[in-house]
């Protein structure tokens, strides 16, 4: 009833072409950005933004960098965890040897390390695809990780062979190191992930990223129509790691503050991929989604189980969990294997024709 | 000693090494020993991996926890007071149940699905599994009940070139087992009628169906045996180490060898599994100390890696075609 687009007329291609072409679309998304922006840091409490409004935006844009390469590419990979290792350790570099620079302009720099690395972890996709090419990328997770450890150039040096984060201040408030607030972390976030997502869907259905999903529905063909299939390729992982890579610097700068090598694991590869999945492959609302859904299931089930009373320790509810979580998994998947994005869009189709679906 | 300053680097990698091998045999002999042994348990992953792809095209991630399941239901079976030899019968039932709940909760709904969707899904198993394991069995490594199984310990000593090279019992029966089921998995690929109709699935699900065979009926049978070569796996691989849920990492070092050996083939599983074994275990012993030890976590990709460079499709593997 309310959302309807009869008589919304669009009388020229670049309105009909705009990332929101419905005026209740472009309402709703300004709602959203409102409260993100205005409400929230306001009104939510510092664990709240610490504990699950900071990584969950983050891990937003990992997953989106992530999308890019699988979902819109066509090219699996599961190398994830390193890429955001590689932004994560370089912006760390230059934060040290260049302090003079600030910390926010180094983030979105140690992206194009990443996109470096991507690049050339992912020359042998031009031969190969599917599973061949995600246990390639594999290659790169072990040896970037073996990287991380053994270099102790890298994190120059530490005793502790971990990343620490000094203190950087923006207009005198400190934005990373221990004294920041979760406020001011937050909203850095936010802002540098609502830029990115607004890059990524201007990207994405332009011309570059019409290439990458005719090589995505079949290269041969795209090849034939004068794409060239090695830059495109490579230039989807440039973009997907340069994604993974700023995601990786925030995730260390602004959430946890200090990490090791175990934090760009195998593991965080294997769950940005089920974000991915999960959310919808090829949709960038799908990756907000599916990391929404893959990262706050295992901090809220324990609450969830401890408010229904049910009287369980802390090891068996994170049993539980992992059960639970594999389960949704394989229930979200049976239920709709095209992800949230789909099960969103069905909804919306439905809310269009209300109350009268003939 | 025998390397010149200005080639010192390209010496210590191309020449040193060899020279190595060259002069204490024993030493070279002992780390391809360890290496086959290594290789052959890489191979048995493999295995069960090339398995469920060749008979129902997916890449069946949860291989690797399902090994670890086996062998914690083995030990927590046996634990509770089960005889071992009905602990191992029992065990292998639980493996049969896993195979037909698989099928129809998971299998089942998702047919004809993307193949990542399925990868997916035993994604989502691998999750539900490492939960239901820690919740029943506890996440603390235990010990593989190997004399209860009577599985020989203990060492051979062959003198060999002026040194002695140290063959553990366990490893010979590891590779005889190992072999065996090999040997019989070929048999009952290329002799019995179900094993036909197995290769008909892998050949063509749309023609399998159309001469009457039940995709249902040959996804339990496979992944059943799937998980008979876990369990396997897992009793070996739990007697050389322990039996805990780390194994289950250790699991992805399969990839590389299913990338060596090509998805589909089982002879190419075996060959490509002790290629990457000895390949580790050399690699990291005249090699690793040039890069600071280590090495073994990421050569195998890397070897890999290269070789995808060259032949794609795998040692045995068969040719991609594409048509337009």
């Amino acid at each position: 009833m309310f959302y309807r687009e009869a008589g919304q007329f669009k009388t020229n291609y670049r309105a009909d072409m705009a990332v929101f072409p419905i005026s209740q679309d472009r309402i709703g998304i300004a709602i959203i950005l409102i409260v993100a922006f205005g409400v929230i840091p306001f009104t939510a409490s510092d664990f709240m933004l610490h504990a699950i409004m900071i990584p969950f935006l983050i891990f937003s844009l990992a997953t989106i960098g992530l999308n890019i390469l699988t979902g819109y590419t066509g090219l699996l990979s599961l190398g994830t965890g390193a890429f955001m290792g590689v932004g994560a350790y370089s912006c760390y570099k230059l934060a040290t040897n260049f302090p003079e620079v600030h910390i926010i302009i180094w983030i979105v720099v140690s992206g194009f390390f990443s996109a470096a690395v991507g690049i050339l972890f992912g020359l042998p996709s031009l031969r190969i695809k599917g599973f061949y090419l995600a246990v390639a990328t594999l290659a790169a997770q072990f040896f970037l990780s073996w990287c991380f450890i053994r270099i102790p150039w890298l994190v120059n040096y530490n005793v502790s062979n971990a990343i620490e984060v000094q203190r950087r201040s923006l207009f005198g408030i400190p934005v990373t190191g221990p004294e920041a607030q979760p406020v001011t972390r937050y909203l850095i976030v936010l802002s540098i992930v609502v830029v990115m997502t607004w890059l990524a869907s201007n990207l994405v259905r332009g011309r570059i990223g019409r290439m990458w999903m005719a090589v995505r529905d079949m290269d041969i063909a795209a090849e034939l129509m004068g794409i060239r299939l090695l830059n495109t390729k490579l230039l989807a992982f440039a973009v997907s790691s340069f994604y993974c890579g700023v995601a990786g610097a925030m995730l260390v700068f602004l959430y946890y503050g200090s990490a090791e090598a175990t934090a760009f694991s195998i593991n965080q590869s294997f769950a940005i991929l089920s974000m991915v999945i999960i959310g919808g492959l090829g949709s960038l609302v799908g990756s907000f989604m599916g990391a929404a859904l893959i990262f706050t299931l295992p901090i809220l089930l324990p609450q969830l189980m401890g408010s229904l009373g049910l009287p369980i320790q802390s090891a068996t509810a994170e049993h539980i969990t992992f059960m639970v979580v594999g389960a949704l998994i394989v229930f979200f998947l049976i239920v709709e294997p095209h992800g949230l994005a789909r099960l969103w869009q069905i909804a919306k189709q439905k809310l269009r024709v209300w109350p009268y679906p003939y | 000693m025998l390397c010149v300053k200005p080639y010192n680097m390209l010496c210590k990698i191309f020449v040193i090494p060899f020279w190595e091998m060259w002069d204490l045999p024993d030493i070279f002999v002992q780390t391809l020993w360890e290496g086959l042994v290594g290789g052959t348990l890489y191979s048995l992953i493999a295995l069960g991996f090339v398995l469920v792809f060749k008979a129902s095209g997916v890449f069946n991630f949860a291989q690797g926890i399902m090994v670890v399941f086996a062998a914690l239901s083995l030990v927590g079976l046996h634990a509770i007071g089960v005889p071992a030899f009905l602990a191992l019968a029992l065990a292998a039932a639980i493996m049969f149940v896993l195979a037909v709940t698989v099928e129809r909760v998971v299998l089942r709904p998702l047919v004809n699905q993307p193949d990542i969707i399925l990868f997916m899904a035993t994604f989502g198993l691998t999750y539900f599994l490492i939960g239901f394991g820690e919740l029943i069995f506890g996440g603390d490594p235990k010990v593989m009940i190997t004399k209860e199984l009577y599985i020989p310990t203990g060492t051979y000593s062959i003198d060999f070139a002026g040194g002695r090279v140290e063959l553990q019992k366990l490893d010979i029966t590891a590779m005889v087992v190992a072999s065996t089921m090999v040997g019989v998995l070929a048999i009952f690929f290329s002799k019995t009628r179900i094993g036909r109709a197995l290769r008909a699935v892998a050949d063509s699900h749309k023609a399998a169906l159309s001469v009457g065979i039940s995709l249902n009926q040959i996804w339990v049978i496979v992944w059943f045996a799937a998980g008979l070569v876990a369990l396997v796996t897992g009793v070996m691989w739990g007697a050389r180490s322990e039996v805990s849920f780390a194994l289950e990492i250790i699991a992805l070092k399969a990839l590389p060898v299913l990338i060596l050996g090509g998805f589909t083939s089982i002879p190419g599983a075996i060959v490509g599994g002790l290629i990457i074994g000895v390949g580790e275990k050399v690699g990291e012993l005249y090699w690793g100390p040039l890069f600071g030890r280590g090495i073994e976590s990421w050569l195998a990709f890397m070897i890999a890696l290269i070789f995808l460079l060259f032949r794609p499709q795998g040692l045995f593997g068969e040719k991609i075609i594409e048509r337009v």
